[in-house]
């Protein structure tokens, strides 16, 4: 027996081990999260279900002689906020992604590319910083909110947070559309404009869609910034001048002060899966919308 | 769409990428203006005095750094090892491929928040509980908190970041070279390593980068899995807590009783962090251009 084979053979399984440790990471990941709050499941978290989350009476009230559990206002201050970020950065990152795909020169390009990587780079906690000191007086002052903390002011500053992302994902489809439909477009007598809004965007639209939806998993999930400027009172309002609080923020906030093994401690965990299956199902549709788009431009996955 | 539509257009997608850049610029504008006013050598080499009112912060960038290394320590060579197998070994219509890719892509869009919860619950309470019993039984020393809990922590998050893009590089390293490797006699292991690995140092690199500068950014993974406020010693031991520039900054603009006195101070931090980030960010797209561009002058 070669000593070179055996190497050779050796190495090959260690590194096929290490593959199926990270399986295994990533499994354990949900296994752990979702084992802490199992036992709502088994009814032996201090007489909390997995009822308890969506009983009523509609409030998130964990530290008081009884505490309340309601996930509800939660989740309608994590909508609240996504969908403020999402009209602001959904808007603003396509068109910057059509600019620079269709319109910029060669050389603005090779600027505007890596300064929205470096957006992408900043922590959120840099972001969230920004927002507490700069953007809340602004926000406050021009549109005369009573509380200096809201929603609005969270979405705001979130938008910076997901515009990178889509901006990203839909400027890589943009820019995947082949040469051929341009000049296919052009030699018709269409516009670049035109070209633009009826060739280029309903051809790059399940990268698009993709964006859309990766943008609105990294909102949802997003901690920080929430966490800072949200002024993070749970409360049963549609009003986006109202303080909120979102689900990331609740875990974020609480957890450390939590008992360990209390109810409070597993219904925080309660929520960690419930945000893990939320991104993992809109991870898993962009997923889907970037393959069909690569389906639909070159003919195969 | 005539001639002025087209005009109106093109003004109206160039005006929504100013904006996006104007948004970079007053951030990092803000934050480097009033950031670089109290800013001094003294402030990165003291630690903190008066509740965080005057000194400096190098415990804090201390133990970021001491947390990235640590991270770099497990994330580089596990991402880079997956990498191989993902490039190298794996056949793409395997099932352990198939499942790995989509663990691999999924773990990327995880929210970090959701780390911190499986740090407390896998490296804290299962992980470090059982060490404790069974070598240190009636102690609590890694069965809590710690800069190794949240290294290890850091360490899975970044681990996708490390995975793909050191993929995508051992992609674009032509076939050609492992044909002739392999010609020649050499095993798969040596052509891998010897050969297709070499080539691939650059996306080694970039992968690392920007890994470390996603962990020292983060904050939501540490929160509770070994970040404190503020600590008289510096972490000398795994089991010992950490002070983190992030952490700093959260607690410091949100909890301080003084924000008036502490606001100089915490805008040096942020600035601080954000140079540190940017410049790693920087390094990462410079190497990563050159590597694009040496990819497609080879083809």
């Amino acid at each position: 027996m070669n000593w070179r084979r055996a190497v050779d053979r050796v190495s090959e399984i260690l590194i096929f081990t290490v593959a199926l440790v990270a399986i295994a990471i990533i499994l354990l990941i949900f296994v752990y999260v979702g084992r802490e709050a199992f036992p709502l499941v088994t009814g032996t978290a201090e007489g909390l279900t997995l009822a308890s989350p969506f009983t009523a009476p509609y409030t998130w009230q964990p530290v008081s002689n009884t505490p309340k559990y309601n996930v509800f206002p939660l989740i309608l201050g994590t909508i609240k906020v996504t969908i403020i970020a999402m009209l602001i950065a959904t808007p603003l990152a396509l068109a910057a992604a059509l600019y620079t795909s269709e319109f910029a020169p060669r050389g603005l390009r090779e600027w505007i590319k890596p300064a929205i990587e470096l957006l992408a780079g900043i922590p959120s906690v840099v972001l969230g910083f920004f927002a507490l000191m700069v953007l809340a007086t602004w926000v406050q002052a021009g549109f005369h909110i009573a509380y200096r903390l809201n929603a609005l002011t969270a979405g705001i500053a979130l938008a910076f947070a997901i515009i990178p992302i889509i901006y990203t994902v839909s400027e890589d489809a943009m820019t995947a559309v082949p040469r051929l439909y341009r000049e296919a477009s052009l030699a018709l007598g269409a516009s670049k404009g035109q070209t633009a809004v009826r060739v280029i965007l309903p051809a790059a639209i399940p990268g698009i869609a993709a964006a859309i939806v990766l943008g609105f998993g990294r909102a949802i999930g997003e901690t920080m910034i929430v966490l800072m400027v949200s002024g993070n009172s749970a409360t049963w309002s549609l009003d986006p001048t109202n303080p909120v609080r979102t689900l990331s923020a609740t875990i974020a906030a609480e957890m450390a002060e939590a008992v360990f093994g209390s109810g409070h401690y597993r219904i925080l965990f309660f929520i960690g899966s419930l945000l893990f299956i939320i991104t993992g199902v809109l991870n898993w549709m962009g997923e889907r919308f970037n393959r069909r788009l690569r389906e639909r431009l070159f003919g195969s996955a | 769409m005539n001639k002025l539509g087209d005009r109106f257009f093109l003004i109206l997608t160039l005006f929504a990428t100013l904006i996006v850049l104007a948004m970079l610029g007053i951030i990092v504008g803000n934050i480097a203006y009033h950031g670089t006013a109290r800013l001094s050598w003294q402030f990165i080499t003291a630690a903190p005095e008066n509740g965080m009112t005057a000194g400096g912060i190098f415990p804090a960038i201390y133990g970021t750094v001491s947390l990235v290394l640590l991270m770099s320590l497990a994330a580089v060579p596990f991402g880079v090892l997956v990498a191989i197998y993902f490039a190298e070994y794996a056949r793409p219509e395997s099932r352990l491929y198939r499942w790995t890719r989509m663990a691999v892509n999924n773990l990327a869009g995880v929210p970090s928040i959701v780390f911190g919860l499986f740090g407390l619950g896998f490296f804290i309470q299962s992980l470090g509980r059982t060490i404790d019993q069974a070598f240190y039984p009636g102690r609590l020393l890694y069965g809590q908190p710690s800069i190794l809990w949240a290294a290890m922590t850091m360490a899975v998050l970044t681990l996708p970041v490390v995975i793909i893009t050191v993929e995508e590089t051992l992609r674009s390293v032509p076939r050609e070279y492992r044909e002739a490797s392999l010609a020649l006699g050499a095993t798969r292991f040596q052509t891998v390593f010897r050969v297709v690995l070499p080539q691939a140092w650059s996306g080694v690199m970039t992968g690392s980068i920007l890994a470390i500068s996603r962990g020292a950014g983060e904050v939501a993974p540490v929160l509770f899995t070994g970040a404190a406020y503020f600590l008289p010693r510096l972490p000398a031991h795994p089991a010992d807590q950490f002070m983190h520039l992030g952490y700093h900054i959260w607690v410091l603009t949100t909890q301080s009783t003084n924000v008036e006195e502490t606001k100089p101070l915490l805008y040096s931090t942020v600035f601080v962090l954000l140079v540190l980030t940017f410049l790693l960010n920087i390094a990462a797209i410079l190497i990563r251009n050159r590597l694009r561009r040496g990819g497609t002058d080879r083809q």
